[in-house]
């Protein structure tokens, strides 16, 4: 399965909602997608991986490129997940300390520290 | 001899097909269905970053990866074409500042596989790196019901 990516707006957030497997050969989709949408000026994201089958390294380096981008512009990068085989690669890497990780958009919308 | 040995061009896009034959031979050789996804990430894992050593060296040669069946246990040896004598393997220090982000790909994916496999050996020779994982099986294997 391929990546699919698909996004809307939530009152000031932008909801990346993330489907299919982010690995080595989809993940610059994701780096381009998350890089145009800060170029556009959108800074408190939340990304949706509900629907992620897969998420390799190469995942994990774009998300935190990402959170990179929208900070310089003193934004927000929350992730939306309750799938324990995506959980646990954030676990194992430390990033459950960097990430703030919510069991669904409306939370993570809602979300404000 | 390796139960099934894969070549693949050092593209991004074939690391999903290692990932699948993987999982898939990992499956028949008995290795438990709840080790099944880490098995799946490991390999991707290891391929990934053959496929990024091979582009940042131009070696046209494939990344190879070898699944072994053994009594009780399960072994993928991801071999890549870099010579070991460069200092890649140790620390990346060849590569240069320029491309630090590779390897800081590189490294995340080698602290992925370490978190993930018990037994992993990562060896640099002459003929290549190799990342070798192993996982345990069952006694309870899917062997052939009658042929």
């Amino acid at each position: 399965m391929d990546l699919s990516l698909s996004t809307r707006t939530v009152g000031d957030r932008t909801v990346v909602e993330v489907g299919g497997e982010i690995d080595v050969y989809t993940a610059p989709k994701l780096r381009e997608q998350l890089v145009e949408l800060v170029n556009d000026g959108s800074y408190h994201l939340v990304v949706d991986m509900e629907r992620v089958d897969f998420l390799d390294s190469t995942g994990l380096g774009v998300l935190v490129g990402g959170l990179k981008r929208v900070r310089a512009h003193e934004g927000s990068l929350r992730l939306v997940c309750n799938q324990e085989r995506i959980l646990k690669i954030f676990r194992i890497t430390g990033l459950t300390k960097v990430f703030p990780i919510h069991t669904s958009v409306e939370e993570a919308v809602s979300a404000t520290d | 001899m390796a139960t099934v040995e894969l070549r693949f061009s050092a593209l991004p896009e074939h690391v999903r097909t290692a990932r699948l034959v993987a999982a898939a031979v990992a499956r028949r050789a008995g290795v438990d269905e709840a080790v099944l996804d880490e098995v799946r990430l490991a390999v991707g894992e290891a391929c990934s970053r053959a496929v990024g050593l091979h582009e940042s060296h131009d070696i046209n040669s494939p990344v190879r990866v070898l699944l072994i069946e053994d009594e009780k246990k399960f072994s993928i040896e991801v071999g890549d074409g870099v010579n070991g004598d460069s200092g890649a393997h140790e620390n990346g220090a060849a590569q240069g500042a320029a491309e630090s982000d590779a390897e800081g790909e590189d490294e995340m994916g080698l602290a992925v596989i370490s978190g993930l496999v018990d037994d992993v050996e990562v060896t640099a020779g002459k003929d290549g790196g190799m990342i070798r994982m192993t996982w345990p099986t069952t006694t309870a294997a899917v062997l052939p019901q009658g042929g």
